[in-house]
């Protein structure tokens, strides 16, 4: 399997504080990496560097071996990252649908696969975002980066702060969306429900990558140690 | 009934009632009143054109003035030029208005994307004044461009010509308005329905998350920038018609600020907010402005009214919040 997501010795400052130091991680067409670690250890950060909204200070972000480390956000958004930000952030005055057609691009995630894909998106078609619930807003967002047809889906803590039962059905989404071939790179605190689809498993710890490897290599004493569980 | 379809409803009155005014007029001989109405779709078109880059974007061009300038001096400059057999350019002028609104959207869209490619790297206060010198620059060099009139400015002696109709009459060229404001409020809701409107929306939120979703802030806004001044253009090319007189005071500040005025009270990003915004504007001018010479002041306090009570215009106030989609 090739690199599609290829982040080389990240330094990435935020004002006069350094967030990131070397930080470097892969992930390869269909797989789905897990990025873990306790609050403020630059997880957010990671997932900001690789969509090109954040500057880097020194370090290379390349997608499918191209190197986008001076793209503009939008440009890297086409070559076919997919954010999902953390706090789901739709745009709360547009529709769902509106929210949906503003990110969409040629491919075969169409408004009527994703809304499809999300029952409930055709159902608050007309709706304005800002009045969805905690887990619809989430599936919007889901949806919006599906609407930009992308190769890889970076979700940024996909449920945080929502029901265990929508919970449920947002990581039931992600299953799918993984069992379809579509690479992940995924933030989440929650090891229950993030170590089931992880391929590959990286702990960042104070802006460094403290460990990486394979799920099953996860012992007790090291998410002890670096998750506080 | 939900708020999209009463605005529907409100919608086809206003458009009714527009069209039925004038058509009265006609049966009773009252062009005064088909004049009013051309005037009131004519401001309607370029607040069309305004509301694409504020309604839609966001962008308060204080400067908007220039693109109806523009129209208006491409209008007077040909049939000026067509009446005296001069040619300008090398070419003949032309008292045909389908050549001229080509001529006026064309210029005033280019015009619209320098000013734009310039002004659109800003954004807040620093839009609003840039926009805003441009068109100064635009009132200050027709001021002193003695060609075309100076400060006296340019008369156009005979109504440009449409074809098939006879544009002298007021009715026939309320109805050549009529149906281009028609055709622009059509432009602008497809534009609104279509990703290209859901994606300035989406800027006009919030840039840097429109632009993690592969939308081009810059290349967005500019391109709605442009489409907006050519619609203006198209206005003032209308409007030197409608007066049969351009000057620079199409391009003074005050015609700016009418402008947003007109959107605010109709309804800032709501179809037909122009349409009615323009409506109050004329309608002010035409019965307060004959009970006092301060009649600006009460549109004044109307439109401190609808900032502080009604967000949405009269549009908003009566069918309720926007609910586009």
């Amino acid at each position: 399997m090739t690199a599609l997501l290829e982040l080389d010795n990240l330094h990435v400052f935020h004002g006069a504080s350094q967030a990131l130091f070397g930080v470097s991680l892969q992930v390869r067409e269909g797989q789905a990496v897990a990025l873990m670690g306790r609050n403020g250890m630059g997880k957010s950060t990671t997932i900001a560097t690789a969509c090109r909204m954040l500057p880097l200070r020194a370090g290379t972000v390349r997608l499918a071996g191209r190197d986008i480390t001076t793209l503009p956000s939008y440009r890297a958004a086409r070559l076919g990252l997919g954010l999902v930000p953390e706090g789901r952030r739709c745009f709360a005055p547009l529709t769902v649908t509106e929210n949906l057609i503003a990110a969409a691009r040629p491919g075969p995630w169409t408004l009527a696969r994703v809304q499809a894909f999300f029952p409930r998106l055709s159902e608050r078609a007309r709706q304005l975002a800002g009045t969805l619930s905690g887990g619809e807003q989430q599936m919007l967002a889901i949806g919006r980066a599906l609407m930009t047809n992308p190769r890889l889906l970076l979700l940024d803590e996909a449920t945080e702060g929502l029901a265990p039962v929508i919970r449920t059905e947002i990581w039931t989404a992600i299953t799918r969306l993984k069992s379809e071939g579509l690479s992940l790179l995924l933030v989440d605190k929650t090891l229950s429900e993030i170590l089931p689809l992880a391929d590959h498993c990286v702990i960042l710890e104070r802006g460094k990558v403290a460990w990486q490897g394979g799920p099953t290599a996860l012992t007790p004493d090291l998410t002890t140690t670096y998750l506080g569980v | 009934m939900d708020n999209t379809r009463k605005e529907w409803m409100l919608n086809a009155l206003i458009a009714g009632v527009l069209l039925a005014v004038p058509l009265w007029a006609w049966l009773a001989n009252e062009p005064f009143i088909i004049t009013l109405a051309t005037r009131i779709a004519i401001l309607a078109i370029a607040g069309v054109g305004l509301n694409i880059a504020l309604g839609l974007g966001g962008m308060v061009s204080f400067g908007h003035a220039l693109y109806l300038g523009v129209g208006g001096y491409v209008a007077g400059i040909a049939a000026h030029h067509a009446f005296h057999g001069t040619p300008i350019l090398g070419l003949s002028g032309t008292n045909q208005m389908l050549p001229i609104w080509a001529m006026a959207m064309l210029l005033s869209g280019a015009l619209a994307g320098i000013v734009g490619a310039l002004s659109l790297r800003t954004s807040g206060i620093f839009f609003i004044m840039i926009t805003l010198a441009f068109a100064q620059m635009g009132f200050f060099f027709t001021l002193s461009w003695p060609a075309y009139g100076g400060e006296d400015g340019l008369p156009i002696f005979v109504r440009n010509q449409f074809p098939g109709l006879n544009t002298a009459r007021p009715w026939e060229f309320f109805l050549i308005v009529y149906g281009v404001l028609m055709l622009a409020l059509a432009l602008f809701a497809t534009l609104r329905a279509a990703r290209f409107g859901a994606a300035l929306m989406a800027i006009r939120q919030n840039p840097d998350r429109a632009a993690a979703i592969g939308i081009s802030p810059f290349g967005i806004k500019l391109v709605a920038f442009i489409l907006s001044g050519m619609i203006t253009g198209l206005a003032g090319a209308m409007m030197a018609d409608l007066t049969r007189f351009v000057s620079p005071a199409m391009i003074a500040w005050t015609m700016s600020g009418e402008m947003i005025v007109i959107i605010i009270l109709g309804g800032v990003g709501r179809l037909f907010g122009p349409v009615a915004g323009a409506a109050i504007l004329v309608g002010f001018e035409v019965f307060f402005g004959g009970l006092t010479e301060h009649w600006k002041l009460w549109l004044g306090l109307v439109l401190l009214a609808v900032v502080l009570f009604a967000r949405g215009g009269l549009i908003g106030l009566i069918a309720g919040r926007a609910h586009h989609g």
